[in-house]
């Protein structure tokens, strides 16, 4: 009888063990700061404020959110804020690829080991953009043309993701580009669409407007394979009609940008799992979906050991580019 | 006149009970965010944004616009009774806006600026209606250049227009560009000027200069001088509101001038702040009672003010059009039309008719809703003037204490703000202006992106500002404006040897 309830009781001691963590031990029992590291209306806040309602409509938690926008010095700002938030698990920070990217190449006073990363959501694809009116019709015409040398290349922010991806363009299509820093995508386009620069690398919402509105199209995409087609953008093409830059003899066969999530540094790994759990319940919904298919991201959830190679891997490509530029930081 | 048939039909969808009650709504919520400031339209809008969600897309955007609206009018409140301009764009108002309610008069000052604002409001709405298509292209005609040579010349139209000493005013807009250039350069992308300050990397906030500088500044200066410490006997008078209104017609030159400015400069991606900045200075200039400004001359108010609301409006059709907000709220506005389902950029005229046209239909109605409601405030609100300064001078310090922290809810910004104040006092003590600084701190980094954009295009080369003509205009136009009152100094001075002094006590008086 001793016998059969100890082993009754480590019985449901393990099934206790296996449930609980997955209804995650830890709870909120204050509200929640979702800190988007960019200006009210950009595709980082979008997606803070996106994830805040889906998790109030579906009352994820019982806790109230509030986002604020922390978007100063290129997102720095919201850095260094959760870096100063250390151990503090109400503070929620969104971001990008410049959480590990911004101090290779900029004296910021954060660097993205000072926070834990919680995940990596949708992912931006990048996509050659030239003048509806320019002559070229393919990457392979362009990189002729551009051969010249007087090609002007626009892009957001300065050593950021569009100049690294501007360089790598140098290098794999042996042209020399000036590149054009401006202070965001949708800037960018517009100056395209004036005919004041050659081309940029925006995301496809940043140029979605302007493509419909025939003011400029996409030569090729910077990803593997096609886009998921999706309904058509303009009255014939969609996004699955542009091909990928490598079919078009440029080769660089992948970029992307991934929206990050972040907590301060030294939080319980109860509270991060807690954190991870509720983004992929986020995840789950419909209006989840509708989020990523109206901003033409790429649904995608890396977490834990995935996400860090990701950052491992993209950090040493990063340092490569940069390196060779002159970029990094002492 | 297609555009006109639009209209009608875009009227049909503004005016029905339920979006006339979203637009009163709207209004009055946004008077709240303006007049608290802090809070401001851009935060307003983001709280409300969730609400949203749920609504049909032109509900949506009538309710946001609505109170962006209310939110104008409400900064111009706090500008005209406390000297806190809670929008960039008002601290213009501030100069003979302030004086005159300190003058016993803010039943005048405050109808004055809301007619004002609204007759700008109401040009701006009639040039987007009837030139939508054209107005468009010209927007995208401004490259980097381009972009340098309006706020160029801004900056001309303000800083060549006397008052201070030149030197003087150089020296504060030295300062200015010191304090806009903190934080990390768009252009190389690294971190200027923190000084070791890690949370400095976000650069200044607006807000908080403008609440040290005008807010804690003009407080220190009035704990000094004995005679602003008593309260301002303003009588509740209903009349002096429509009396003040209806004497508008006899500045129409100054109104007209000021909506052609605020039109030009919201087309051309100069932007409200400019406009008003641009139009103030021009007026002192031009008007006949200009050496008097900055001591509460009504054209001082009115030339700011609508030429704020015809840029402010006329600002939204490139950003429906092109998809480059103008502004901080109308970013927020442009994520909201992205969750709502729709793109803005040049297809939004076609995809989207009833949006569009029941947005601008909602923009004449809006604002008649808006400026009616205001008017029927004022006289609530210049009751406030009548608290004594003992009591109103602690609320001036909660209120801009709590104002700099909620930017973006740091200690580090309510240290600034009490620094701000400690310049603004001494920059009044020492007959420094501050219109130049607080015009530089605002557009003085976009000017110098701007500057350095076209360098890097042109490779060093400065004739890509004589490269088209528009361009040239602008830099020529600017480059006059800057010499015309040299120019006309030493005519004065070729006609009058005698009396080269002369006039320059009194201009001392009345520096902004």
């Amino acid at each position: 009888m001793g016998r059969t309830s100890t082993s009754l009781l480590s019985a449901a001691a393990i099934v206790l063990a296996g449930t609980v963590p997955a209804l995650s031990a830890w709870q909120p029992q204050k509200p929640i700061e979702f800190v988007a590291t960019a200006g009210p209306g950009g595709g980082t806040d979008n997606l803070a404020r996106a994830v805040q309602n889906i998790i109030t409509k579906h009352k994820l938690t019982d806790q109230p959110i509030v986002v604020v926008n922390k978007g100063g010095g290129s997102g720095a700002e919201g850095y260094v804020y959760g870096k100063a938030s250390a151990g503090d698990p109400y503070k929620v920070i969104f971001g990008t690829s410049n959480a590990w990217q911004q101090p290779l190449v900029s004296k910021v006073a954060f660097n993205y080991t000072d926070l834990t990363p919680i995940a990596a959501m949708a992912q931006d694809e990048f996509l050659l953009w030239v003048k509806q009116d320019a002559p070229y019709k393919n990457a392979g015409d362009y990189l002729k043309a551009a051969a010249s040398g007087e090609f002007k290349m626009g892009g957001a922010q300065s050593k950021d993701t569009d100049e690294v991806l501007t360089r790598m363009i140098e290098k794999a299509g042996k042209v020399k580009l000036t590149y054009i820093p401006f202070k965001s995508g949708a800037e960018t386009a517009v100056q395209l669409a004036g005919g004041h620069l050659d081309s940029h690398v925006n995301n496809p919402s940043e140029s979605l407007g302007q493509w419909r509105g025939g003011t400029q199209r996409p030569l090729c995409v910077f990803s593997p394979k096609r886009l998921p087609q999706g309904p058509k953008v303009t009255a014939a093409e969609g996004w699955g009609d542009v091909p990928t830059c490598v079919e078009q003899g440029l080769d660089i066969k992948q970029y992307e940008q991934p929206r990050t999530v972040w907590l301060p540094g030294k939080v319980t790994p109860d509270q991060a799992a807690f954190y991870v759990d509720l983004m992929k319940k986020v995840q789950a919904t419909p209006e989840w979906k509708d989020y990523i298919e109206k901003t033409s991201q790429v649904d995608t959830f890396l977490t834990g050991a995935e996400f860090d190679k990701f950052i491992k891997e993209d950090l040493e490509h990063v340092k490569q580019v940069a390196g060779e530029q002159g970029w990094l930081v002492k | 006149m297609d555009n006109l048939a639009e209209l009608l039909h875009g009227f049909t969808i503004a005016v029905t009970a339920p979006h006339l009650a979203l637009m009163a709504v709207g209004v009055l919520l946004g008077i709240l965010v303006g007049v608290l400031p802090g809070l401001g339209a851009p935060n307003g809008v983001s709280l409300l944004l969730p609400l949203t969600f749920g609504m049909q897309p032109v509900s949506a955007i009538i309710l946001l616009s609505s109170m962006y609206w209310g939110a104008l009018f409400g900064g111009s409140v706090t500008s005209i009774l406390f000297n806190i301009p809670g929008e960039p764009s008002s601290v213009a108002t501030t100069f003979d806006g302030y004086p005159m309610a300190r003058d016993g008069r803010p039943t005048t000052a405050l109808a004055t600026a809301f007619g004002s604002a609204a007759f700008g409001a109401l040009v701006g709405v009639i040039l987007i209606t009837f030139l939508a298509s054209w107005v468009a292209q010209v927007a995208l005609a401004f490259g980097p250049a381009e972009y340098f040579a309006v706020y160029f010349l801004a900056f001309a139209s303000f800083v060549g227009m006397g008052g201070a000493a030149p030197i003087k005013t150089v020296v504060a807009l030295a300062i200015g560009f010191a304090i806009a250039a903190i934080g990390i350069d768009t252009v190389s992308g690294s971190v200027r000027l923190t000084m070791g300050i890690d949370e400095l990397v976000k650069g200044v906030s607006f807000v908080v200069a403008v609440m040290g500088l005008f807010g804690i500044g003009e407080l220190l200066v009035a704990v000094e001088e004995e005679f602003h410490a008593r309260a301002v006997s303003s009588k509740i008078d209903w009349r002096e509101v429509f009396r003040a209104v209806g004497r508008l017609p006899r500045h129409g030159v100054a109104l007209l001038r000021s909506a052609a400015i605020g039109c030009w400069m919201g087309i051309t991606p100069g932007g409200p702040t400019a406009a008003s900045f641009m139009s103030y200075g021009i007026a002192r200039r031009f008007s006949r009672r200009g050496r008097y400004f900055g001591t509460g001359e009504v054209e001082g108010i009115i030339s700011p003010e609508t030429a704020d609301h015809a840029a402010g409006t006329s600002a939204l059709l490139p950003m429906l059009s092109l998809g480059i907000p103008g502004s901080a709220t109308a970013a927020v506005m442009m994520g909201g039309l992205m969750i709502w389902g729709l793109n803005p950029g040049p297809m939004l005229f076609v995809d989207s008719k009833d949006f569009v046209w029941g947005l601008i239909a909602s923009m004449y109605v809006g604002n008649i809703v808006a400026v009616a409601l205001v008017l029927l405030t004022v006289p609530v609100f210049a009751a406030l003037m009548r608290i004594p300064f003992v009591v109103i001078a602690p609320l001036i310090v909660i209120i801009c204490v709590v104002g700099a922290y909620s930017v973006s809810n740091s200690y580090l910004d309510v240290v600034m703000m009490l620094g701000f104040g400690v310049i603004g006092y001494l920059f009044k003590k020492l007959f420094y202006p501050l219109a130049p600084l607080v015009l530089a701190i605002v557009i003085g980094d976009k000017a110098e992106d701007a500057f350095r954009q076209s360098m890097l295009m042109s490779k060093g080369s400065l004739g890509i500002f004589f490269a088209n003509k528009l361009v040239t205009c602008l830099i020529v136009a600017g480059i006059a404006l800057l010499l015309l009152p040299l120019v006309l100094q030493l005519a004065r001075f070729w006609r009058k040897p005698a009396s080269p002094a002369a006039g320059a006590t009194s201009q001392e008086k009345v520096i902004i």
